[in-house]
């Protein structure tokens, strides 16, 4: 290669060099505030401040939903399959809430560990599959935990 | 190699290679678009989870990965002005910035168009999608720092420069997903891994990509003709062919 | 197919809207990219066949030598 255009090419292969390091950096230092949400384990951790607007996001606990029949009031766990977090919300939830799915809550955590939302947005995974696929692997799945194996859900998160 | 390196300069050359290539270009990417989108709209099974909404991905999906592929090809196309000073490269650039921006622009629509029945919003300041808009800018920052300076060297350079700069988003947006907590879900296309969807839902959605990409081709060597028209029209072959009358 | 009907292909199940906006949007945008590209290309040759036609009429010693100054520039292209 002729001699200038070597010089060139370093030249740009050190500006190329020396942008990604500082976007790395950066990056590397706001990486707590690029993160969405908080997950369970850091809020149980004390890792999220308490009374200030943070998001929390995690799945939604089999068997944990519990509905105000009176009102819009609904009560759930947040898990990451360490920790859980209690959120209660007020509100319409989005057509994709649901047991074993994956949600953001936006909302403040108050003294007693309790997250009270504001908002709740659904969060879904890249698995697509027709309705038929998702019935079948449902059944098979819940054989498998007849068969005595606990570590399925660890898997489906 | 070298040979062909500096033929790929030539503008008349590519001129009448773009030429040839044009109708494949556009008639088979509109046919596989056409294909994919169609089997994509009303025989791809729906999701057992989104139903009917997520088959917004047959045309997320190709414009967004669009996106960042023209992106990608303009960084190259950079290097080789900055090292080769070849003008068909900053050529490149400047004609197909405008196709690069209209791409995210669908891409960042239809995802927030997508995201209202799904996630619950239209928009969220997570990391996938704050780069996203991201590189929108940088397509406009190119745009305009390209029409800003008149003198056609500095204007290539100083372009490339901003290309260069902004590549280092593309990284980010494809491991942002990965890196930090977000809304958004991973990647439906893995290189390495078997997509996670049943193939009567991802052969339409390559049909798809394929078909952008290929419609793609034809803007690039449409509006790089054009760019060649304006720049070599003191050439005796421009001339002649301007008064010709073809094409 | 996987919907039973026209009407149930429009509706989408309540996603329709969604879904049709999407599709219609993105037909629209590319449409008219390609509407403008070609737009553009016709533009710039009527305009260089105009220019080229008052040129020819001004005299031949003018337009020698504008493809004289030409043939140097595309030398210095390929380098």
């Amino acid at each position: 290669m002729h001699p200038t255009r070597k010089k060139r090419l370093t030249i740009v292969l050190f500006l190329l060099a020396g942008i990604a390091i500082a976007v790395g950096l950066t990056t590397y230092a706001l990486r707590q505030n690029i993160n969405l949400f908080y997950d369970p384990s850091q809020i149980a951790a004390g890792d999220a401040p308490q009374d200030v607007r943070i998001r929390a996001g995690g799945m939604v606990e089999e068997g944990s939903v519990q509905r105000d029949p009176e009102s819009l009031k609904v009560e759930f766990r947040v898990t990451d399959f360490n920790s859980s977090v209690l959120v209660e919300y007020t509100g319409i939830l989005p057509d994709l809430f649901a047991e074993g799915q994956g949600v953001v809550a936006m909302g403040r955590l108050n003294g007693n560990g309790r997250f009270v939302a504001d908002q709740v947005l659904a969060k879904h995974d890249e698995n697509y599959m027709p309705p038929e696929v998702a019935e079948a692997l449902e059944k098979a799945s819940a054989g498998v935990h007849k068969a005595g194996d606990s570590s399925g859900s660890e898997s489906a998160y | 190699m070298w040979q062909f390196f500096h033929k790929l300069g030539s503008p008349k050359w590519f001129f009448g290679i773009a030429n040839r290539l044009m109708p494949w270009l556009l008639w088979g990417g509109a046919a596989l678009l056409f294909a994919g989108l169609i089997w994509g709209l009303a025989f791809a099974p729906q999701d057992y989870l989104q139903g009917n909404s997520y088959r917004i991905i047959f045309i997320h999906v190709p414009s967004a990965f669009l996106a960042q592929s023209v992106y990608i090809m303009m960084a190259v196309a950079a290097v080789v002005t900055l090292v080769w000073r070849m003008k068909l490269a900053d050529v490149f650039v400047k004609s197909v910035a405008p196709v690069g921006a209209v791409l995210t622009f669908l891409a960042l629509f239809t995802g927030a168009v997508w995201g209202k029945p799904t996630w619950g919003t239209w928009w969220i300041w997570d990391a996938r999608l704050t780069s996203m808009l991201i590189l929108l800018f940088l397509y406009f920052g190119v745009i305009a720092l390209g029409a800003a300076i008149s003198d056609e060297k500095s204007s290539a350079r100083a372009v490339a420069v901003l290309v260069l700069v902004g590549v280092v988003n593309i990284p980010i947006i494809k491991y942002s997903v990965e890196w930090w907590n977000t809304l958004h879900q991973p990647a439906t296309f893995k290189l390495t891994e078997k997509p996670s969807m049943p193939a009567e839902m991802w052969v339409p959605l390559l049909l798809s990509v394929l078909g952008l990409y290929l419609i793609f081709g034809w803007f690039a060597c449409l509006r790089m003709q054009t760019e060649i028209l304006i720049r070599e029209r003191r050439t005796r072959w421009v001339k002649e062919l301007v008064l010709a009358g073809r094409s | 197919m996987a919907f039973d009907s026209l009407a149930a292909f429009i509706a989408m199940e309540g996603h329709g809207p969604y879904v049709w906006t999407c599709y219609g949007v993105f037909v629209l945008f590319l449409g008219g990219l390609v509407y403008w590209s070609l737009r553009q290309r016709r533009q710039v040759i009527a305009a260089q066949r105009r220019e080229l036609t008052r040129s020819a009429d001004s005299g031949m010693a003018a337009s020698r030598n504008a493809q004289a100054a030409s043939f140097t520039r595309v030398k210095v292209s390929q380098d």
